[in-house]
């Protein structure tokens, strides 16, 4: 089993300090608090919690977009925090991310080709009329038209521009891809497509995902372990079925009762079983 | 899978912002100021441009009979000498066309540089901060806490007047307005996604400055360019004018308003040309950067 475990991470804390003013005494955060899970490859594993409950914190880290206090991620059998520099670099187009706006997170200058070139020019050689066939590939891969690639990111939709984010964090082939809130600021009528898509190339291409969310019922039908995250502290970790059917924390049970339209739900659950 | 759909969701984004659906040109085409500025602008660069041409006279040359001539249009004046002829006898008219060209040359030549400088910097202090930061923004304030006068008199008195150290003490002064506006910017944009987007795309992080921040900080330097140009004319001009600047007899309009000042009472019309061609050129810069302002950042239009 030990060979199937892409990320480990262990310890992990991240403590922020709050300069509470010019004479007082600067206060600590605690945003991560020893947080341990794993993630097998192929796998979809989801962190859920309230706002403020350290989740993005911890997919930065995995990101190496933010440094942890203390602790250690093991990524692929390589200690993932010592890389530095070059060696970095090459190694970030193996984890990849999606973020929550596909409005900050695509250049709005850039040309859809360019954007998609980014992460071609720095993992392939691919250059002129390659690379965009390429681009052209990756576009028709999250179903959009390739045809498209001359046009800017206002030209899209919500849902189109995150299919682009999505697109963009595939070029590399990473192997785990982290998501963070990813359908939360698009409309009601993409989200479902959106995750819809993730769900599908995930199973197609092996990939590991951390799916991170404050959406019990998203993280219930894509992921297979999820970890519920209160104040920094990962209360449990399982099987997704296992944790929203038989929660064994109560903070995990209150999460779960705070769920609009949960027991209509879980009647109509009861009525197909 | 189905019936993710039906799934309620608490947040919802922000829609997509307003397009800028009208193209540079057809915006430039409704609005009176760009319009205004525009043609202003480009009737002082004609003039520079094609100053040789245009000119009758030689704008050093001196005639007796030309000391003091009135304009043509008044009594005793003659459309030999349009704009009527100085204390030494030279044509005002030529002499305030040749004088555009200096305007112009010291306007593009120190914002240029001043631009240059001051981004990159700025740029590199917005994206690093840390010491980097605080090394470049205390050479901006102690910059700041200086005269611009005074500093432009070091350098004089350094160098000596002339058309170098003119460049030199107005780069100088200059370069700070565009390191502190690039700065902010760049600050705002370093913690946009699309720049973690590149981090975790192992696109370096000069590469990321040059392709992500910069060309996002450019609206924001040309309108603070186009500003600065007028600035520059009209410092020219005061530089010249206390002698610091360009020296006789090489026609700038600070130099000509200098020398015409012993006149003012008897013969206004020696400072009246040049006087006239520094409001022209500042106030047409001004409409046009406030037009370009308007046009990257439409919020700012009814202020």
């Amino acid at each position: 089993m030990a060979d199937d475990i892409l990320l480990e991470v262990k310890g992990l804390i991240r403590s922020f300090a709050l300069s509470a003013g010019f004479f007082a005494k600067p206060r600590q955060l605690i945003a991560v608090n020893n947080v341990n899970f794993q993630i097998s490859r192929g796998e979809a594993f989801g962190l859920v919690g309230e706002s403020g409950s350290g989740k993005s914190t911890i997919g930065r880290i995995i990101a190496r977009l933010s440094q942890p206090s203390a602790g250690s991620v093991t990524f692929d059998g390589t200690d993932w925090l010592a890389l530095k520099g070059k060696a970095l670099r090459e190694k970030r187009r193996d984890v990849q991310m999606i973020f929550q706006s596909p409005y900050a997170s695509l250049d709005p200058r850039w040309r859809v080709r360019d954007l998609l070139a980014e992460p071609l020019k720095s993992y392939t050689d691919l250059t002129g009329s390659a690379l965009t066939s390429r681009a052209a590939e990756l576009m028709e891969q999250v179903g959009l038209h390739s045809g498209w690639i001359n046009r800017f990111p206002h030209q899209f939709s919500g849902g189109q521009r995150q299919r682009i984010a999505i697109a963009r964090a595939l070029a590399s082939k990473p192997k785990l891809l982290i998501a963070d809130e990813p359908v939360s600021a698009l409309d009601v009528s993409s989200q479902a497509q959106i995750l819809q898509l993730l769900r599908s190339i995930c199973t197609e291409q092996g990939l590991a995902m951390l799916f991170i969310s404050h959406d019990l019922s998203v993280v219930d039908h894509l992921c297979q372990r999820v970890g519920v995250l209160n104040h920094g502290i990962l209360e449990e970790v399982g099987p997704t079925g296992q944790i929203f059917r038989n929660p064994q924390s109560s903070y995990t049970r209150r999460l779960i009762e705070a769920v609009p339209g949960k027991k209509r739900r879980a009647a109509e659950g009861a009525m197909h079983a | 899978m189905t019936d993710i759909a039906t799934i309620p969701i608490g947040t919802q984004g922000t829609e997509p912002a307003a397009k800028q659906e009208r193209s540079f040109l057809s915006s430039l085409g409704r609005s009176a100021k760009g319009l205004t500025g525009l043609f202003l602008i480009m009737l002082v660069v004609a003039c520079a441009l094609f100053a040789r041409q245009i000119v009758p006279y030689d704008h050093a040359q001196q005639v007796i009979e030309w000391r003091y001539a009135p304009t043509a249009w008044q009594a005793g004046g003659s459309t030999r000498n349009l704009l009527g002829g100085d204390n030494m006898g030279r044509d005002i008219f030529s002499r305030t066309i040749m004088g555009a060209q200096i305007s112009v040359q010291v306007a593009l030549i120190v914002v240029s540089i001043a631009l240059v400088i001051g981004s990159v910097l700025g740029a590199l202090a917005g994206y690093f901060g840390g010491w980097i930061d605080t090394l470049i923004m205390r050479a901006v304030d102690f910059q700041l806490a200086f005269p611009f006068l005074l500093l432009a008199l070091i350098f004089m008195a350094v160098l000596g007047p002339g058309f170098a150290t003119l460049v030199m003490a107005l780069s100088f002064a200059l370069w700070i307005n565009f390191a502190r506006i690039v700065r902010s910017e760049t600050m705002r944009i370093r913690k946009l996604d699309y720049v973690d987007a590149a981090i975790t795309m192992g696109v370096s992080q000069l590469r990321i400055i040059a392709t992500h921040v910069l060309p996002n900080v450019l609206p924001a330097v040309l309108v603070m360019a186009t500003l600065d140009i007028a600035l520059v004319i009209i410092s020219e001009a005061s530089l010249s004018f206390l002698g610091l600047g360009v020296q006789p007899p090489t026609a700038s309009w600070g130099v000509m308003i200098a020398e015409g000042r012993d006149f003012l009472y008897d013969q206004p019309w020696i400072v009246i040309a040049p006087g006239i061609a520094v409001l022209i050129s500042s106030v047409g810069i001004n409409l046009f950067g406030d037009f370009l302002r308007d046009y990257f950042d439409p919020r700012l239009e009814r202020m």
